[in-house]
């Protein structure tokens, strides 16, 4: 379990990642915190000709307030979200995921981005900043794009990237003080990948009323009728548990009840 | 030893000798980390070692096909000339050895087995050769689970089988009518499933040839290192004198590190014919895929019992699935042989009968692990236990208690013809009881946990049999029967001593504890004494440690060595103080008489510095002294212990949360207790990943399910509560200061105890599991499964 041999690069800034990139064309691969790409090299499940380290471009590490938003830099560590080194659009919402995600020491150096872009369905990101409407920052040899992240992941471990293309940052709206979320996942173990996951998000203000079932075979997916979840005194709970299990997510009556069962979980802690 | 009255009333031994609750030596090194284990040893010009593993369970090998550009580097099974495949006999009528190559010739039988070995500067460079050479396999179909290796008429694991079977044996103990009108009678399918042992530290082999002393030297990560001289040698072709084998730190055992793995074999051909250093270290996937599989028990039981509970008798099939090859030493047969044993557990009854098969399988090979064969038994056996107080509208505890061997039949011949040394079994369990407050929880039980998981207690009991000696190993005929364990304690010419003994220490602690048995009877401050141990060329031959048998035999030894370098100590001192060695006493590390006292230290440079003070009579035979020791009766100590656990379950997710964990054990004689506790929660910890999380599964084709962490899941400081420790200690009468092995005890019970206390929650649903792990998958098919059942009925 030791990794093919690879070259490494540490470029400053964004213009000269994205050439490095463009000249390896398909065959480098950038490192952000290395916690998900150090035992894919280990097992030599990725090759890279060329690793790209990212961590020393400044930009990526930082933060861009916005009016109506927040701009995370790419290489922003779950654990400086964790202990909200960095603003916050959510009120709270965004450090509680980042203190559940895999263990601390994991935390300390990976990264949104990272996360983001590696793509486990069961990854907490990916989950959470699909019901909050998150969009993907990209930079590339054709310049800078944004991507709505629910059309971002692609497949499991897939997105929807070019060869010269990297994240350089995360945008989240600001959410009002009324928005109240829910997150509820399931793991067999602390700090490990979660079996069944629901999130919601509900900001009467902006109107957003947003259920999303994470930890999937493949991509997150957006609850139909979050109406019928949000009826009162149980029936919305209810009416979740069933929607849900009738979606037959998992092809496994076992897990398509966890699926069920952790969003009726998350909708249980936004239930007024 | 000096006792004094704890404010909790429980006893507090002062000073350093045997109950004093001391710090172990070693953790200054192991904290700092400063342990010194293969991993990280450099010599110059070392070469890695990385293996070419089957991609298939089960396949004849058609060509192993190197590219020229490395030959000379990569080595096949056509290589090793001359090197003798690993057999692990056993003596019992009727086993089948298999022969295990170091690398596969002919064909492979499970997926991971070495084909070919690879050698490069580094481990990524001999990796990158690895994934060079290709191998043309002809698919064989896969005898992947022991039912189907039992019934296949024509498939063998090994080619001049008659069968799939390494051994069968039958137990028929008492007369089966007792069992007629039996008022009870449960029956169920219990089974464990296939897990690694995971220790921290995986097997790493160094081996090279010392010209000097022309001697094929090995460090490598054993617990058995005489054992595993006499393994190489045997393999290799070499005279023991001609092998040095060393341990150097090992970052726990567990059962694993006591097996002749052929890499360690091929590292060694290595060294013998290149005369260059070679180093193999196994990773994590390794481990997980091709190594130290164990566990994997299948149990149909039937228990019979009266109205009261009481029970009349037990009838057992049960199939082990020992995988592909018989390990070295302790063959495929220890562990069902084991079982057939010890399934009566720690309970009386009139009637026993109990059939087992070792079935060989396309899997990695079976090791017994922590606990051995108990784990499985306990698990079985406790399960059915509460089943009959299901049964019987009565107390699982109280069940129990109506059936333990009591304190007064004690010395107590079982129905196996097991001897069970010492001990109130079932004041046990009156402590759990106690200490888990029963009454209270079956209150609170009622109420459930307020945010809908269902609460339930579990308990198990169990016996150990610990350093079984001569006559049982002898029983089973196997490559190891421990005769006397054997200690050499030395006094340095300054005073201080030198223990070394042959077994090893792997996180047991043997550095303090051992120190504090010489303390004990010497009086040298431990800080002064320095225990030996891992090497060959210096300790004395032994077994090693396994079976739960260091403290008891390498204690026991070491207290013996001791003992007669006392009395050479109490000599010399009697002729320095000018009188008879009746007229003084060795007490606190002084040769004392009425007038005067001479200090250890004085004796040792009066021997070793000044001999010219001391006549020929006195102590002639020097302050060096190698003693061999066996307990009066050698068929080993018995330690107990229940445990219990509260949980709660999430019957939305079946999950399993411990609120509750209970350990109340006699080990006898508690050398030092705070090791003893850190023995227990590490074993429990281990229990825990076997009741709930860890479990290799295979596909159909034999191919490994649980390859890394990721899908092999070991409980985390999240998952093992704190554990309460409560102990007894009634001495066994049979060894020296009444010590009886704790080591293994801890990873007994809590699949027994957490399974009882689940089925204890589900109770309301009817629902019930039988299966380790309990995966929340498996607990919430139970659960749809009794659902089902319910709806089924009229
Ligand atoms: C033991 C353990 C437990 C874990 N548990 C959880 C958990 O419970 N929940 C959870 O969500 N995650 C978990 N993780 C994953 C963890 O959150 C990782 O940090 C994350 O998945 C990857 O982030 P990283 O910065 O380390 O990325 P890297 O490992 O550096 O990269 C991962 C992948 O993304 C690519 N990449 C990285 N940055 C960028 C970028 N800016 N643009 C384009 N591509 C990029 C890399 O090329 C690579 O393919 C766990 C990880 C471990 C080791």
């Amino acid at each position: 379990m030791k990794p093919s041999q690879f070259g490494y690069a540490r470029p400053a800034n964004v213009e000269e990642a994205v050439r490095l990139l463009q000249e390896a064309d398909g065959s480098a691969k950038v490192m952000a915190g290395g916690q998900s790409l150090g035992p894919l090299l280990n097992l030599r499940l990725a090759q890279p000709s060329l690793i790209i380290d990212i961590t020393a471009i400044r930009e990526l590490t930082l933060v861009r307030e916005e009016k109506d938003a927040i701009v995370y830099g790419a290489c922003v560590t779950h654990a400086s979200v964790e202990d909200r080194r960095v603003p916050d659009a959510t009120n709270g919402f965004l450090p509680s995921v980042a203190a559940g995600i895999a263990y601390r020491a994991v935390r300390n150096r990976g990264t949104m981005g990272g996360s983001l872009a590696h793509a486990d369905p069961a990854a907490d990101w990916m989950t959470t900043l699909t019901a909050l409407g998150a969009e993907i920052l990209v930079a590339g040899s054709a310049g800078e794009r944004r991507v709505a992240l629910d059309q971002f992941m692609t497949a499991p471990f897939s997105v929807a990237l070019e060869d010269s293309e990297f994240i350089i940052g995360i945008r989240i709206r600001r959410y009002s003080q009324a928005a109240r979320f829910g997150y509820f996942k399931f793991c067999r173990k602390r700090g490990e990948f979660a079996e069944a996951m629901g999130a919601v998000v509900i900001d009467p203000e902006l109107g957003i009323r947003r259920g999303i079932i994470g930890a999937t075979d493949s991509r997150p997916i957006l609850v139909p009728d979050m109406d019928a979840c949000l009826r009162p005194s149980g029936e919305g709970i209810q009416a979740a548990k069933a929607m849900i299990a009738a979606m037959k997510i998992a092809d496994d009556p076992v897990r398509d009840g966890m699926h069920a069962n952790a969003f009726a979980r998350a909708l249980k802690q936004v239930a007024q | 030893m000096f006792v004094e009255e704890r404010l909790d009333g429980q006893a507090q031994v002062k000073g350093q000798g045997i109950g004093a609750r001391l710090p172990r030596k070693e953790d200054d090194r192991f904290m700092r980390g400063r342990g010194l284990y293969v991993g990280d040893m450099k010599m110059p010009g070392l070469a890695d070692v990385a293996f070419v593993r089957s991609p298939l369970a089960h396949a004849r090998i058609l060509s192993v096909n190197i590219p020229p550009s490395l030959e000379g580097r990569v080595f096949t099974a056509r290589d090793l000339e001359g090197v003798k495949p690993i057999r692990a006999v056993s003596g019992l009528p009727g086993f089948k050895p298999s022969s295990q190559p170091p690398l596969a010739e002919g064909k492979v039988r499970f997926t991971g087995e070495p084909i070919a070995m690879c050698v490069g500067p580094t481990r990524a460079e001999a990796e990158d050769m690895a994934a060079l050479v290709s191998t043309d396999l002809e698919p064989l179909p896969v005898l992947a689970d022991f039912s189907t290796a039992e019934q296949s008429e024509e498939l063998r694991v090994h080619e001049e089988w008659p069968d799939n079977i390494y051994l069968e044996t039958k137990v028929n103990k008492g007369d089966r009518f007792v069992l007629d009108g039996a008022a009870i009678v449960v029956e169920r399918e219990i089974g464990l499933s296939r897990q690694c042992m995971v220790p921290l530290e995986g097997k790493g082999t160094i081996a090279w040839w010392d010209t000097r002393l022309d001697q094929l030297v090995v460090y490598t990560s054993t617990q058995l290192p005489h054992m595993m001289r006499t393994g190489l040698a045997e393999c290799l072709g070499l005279e023991e004198r001609q092998v040095h084998v060393v341990a150097p730190d090992v970052g726990g055992g567990f059962g694993f590190k006591c097996i002749l793995q052929p890499e360690e074999v091929c590292v060694a051909w290595l060294a013998l014919t290149k005369k260059r250093p070679f180093r193999w270290v196994e990773d994590r996937r390794e481990h997980l895929v091709a190594a130290a599989n164990t566990r994997e028990h299948h149990y149909r039981i039937k228990a019979f019992a009266d109205a009261d509970g009481r029970l009349l008798g037990l009838e057992a099939d049960v199939a082990v699935d020992v995988g592909a090859y018989s390990v070295w030493p302790f063959s495929a047969c220890l562990e069902s042989a084991q079982i057939a044993s010890i399934l009566p557990g720690p309970y009386e009854m009139p009637f026993y009968a109990c059939r087992t098969r070792s079935v060989a399988t396309n899997k990695p090979p079976f090791t017994p692990y922590r606990g051995v064969a108990r784990t499985g038994v306990c698990f079985a056996l406790e399960l059915m236990i509460d089943a009959i107080a299901r049964e019987a509208g009565l107390e699982p505890a109280e069940v129990r208690l109506r059936n333990l061997v009591r304190p007064e039949q004690m010395p107590f011949t079982n129905i196996t013809g097991k001897l069970f040394d010492s001990g109130d079994y079932p004041e046990s369990v009156r402590q759990a009881v106690d200490a888990i407050d029963l009454p209270a929880f079956r209150e609170r039980q009622k109420d459930g946990d307020g945010d809908g998981r269902l609460l339930g207690v579990g308990f198990a009991t169990y016996c150990e049999q610990a350093a079984h000696g001569t006559t049982v190993y002898a029983a089973w005929g196997i490559p190891m029967v421990p005769g006397f364990e054997q200690a050499t304690a030395r006094v340095t010419p300054d005073g201080g001593l030198e223990l070394r003994i042959g077994v090893h220490s792997h996180g047991q602690g043997m550095e303090t504890s051992m120190a504090q048995v010489a303390h004990e009877i010497l009086g040298v401050e431990i800080d002064k004494i320095n225990v030996v141990h891992g090497d060959t060329a210096v300790t004395p031959y032994s077994t090693g440690t396994w079976g739960s048998r260091s403290m008891v035999m390498a204690g026991g030894a070491v207290s013996r060595a001791c003992e007669i370098i006392a009395k050479r100590a109490i000599a010399i001192g009697a002729h320095l103080l000018q009188t008879t060695p009746d007229q003084v006493v060795l007490e606190e590390g002084e040769v004392r008489s009425r007038t005067g006292s001479i200090r250890f230290q004085q004796i040792a440079e009066a021997w070793y510095k000044t001999p010219e003070v001391l006549p020929a009579d006195v102590a002639h035979e020097g302050l060096e002294v190698t003693a061999g020791y066996k307990p009066k009766v050698d068929s080993g100590t018995f330690s107990y212990a229940t445990h219990a656990a509260i949980v709660a379950v999430d019957p939305e997710f079946g999950s399993v949360e411990i609120l509750d964990y209970v350990v109340v054990e006699d080990g006898g004689t508690l050398v030092n207790p705070l090791i003893v506790d850190g023995q227990i929660i590490g074993g429990v910890a281990q229990g825990i990943g076997t009741a709930l999380y860890e479990e290799s599964p295979y596909s159909e084709d034999g191919q490994p399910l649980a390859s890394t962490f990721v899908d092999y899941i070991i409980p985390g400081p999240c998952e093992v509560p704190d554990i309460r420790i409560l102990h007894m200690e009634t001495p066994s009468p049979f060894t020296a200061h009444g010590i009886k092995g704790i080591g293994e005890g801890g990873a007994i019970a809590p699949p027994a105890a957490i399974a009882n206390a689940i089925n204890d929650a589900l109770r309301p649903l009817r629902a019930e599991v039988a299966t380790t792990p309990v995966t929340p998958h498996r607990l919430l098919a139970a659960i749809a499964a009794a659902a089902e059942k319910q709806l089924g009925k009229p």
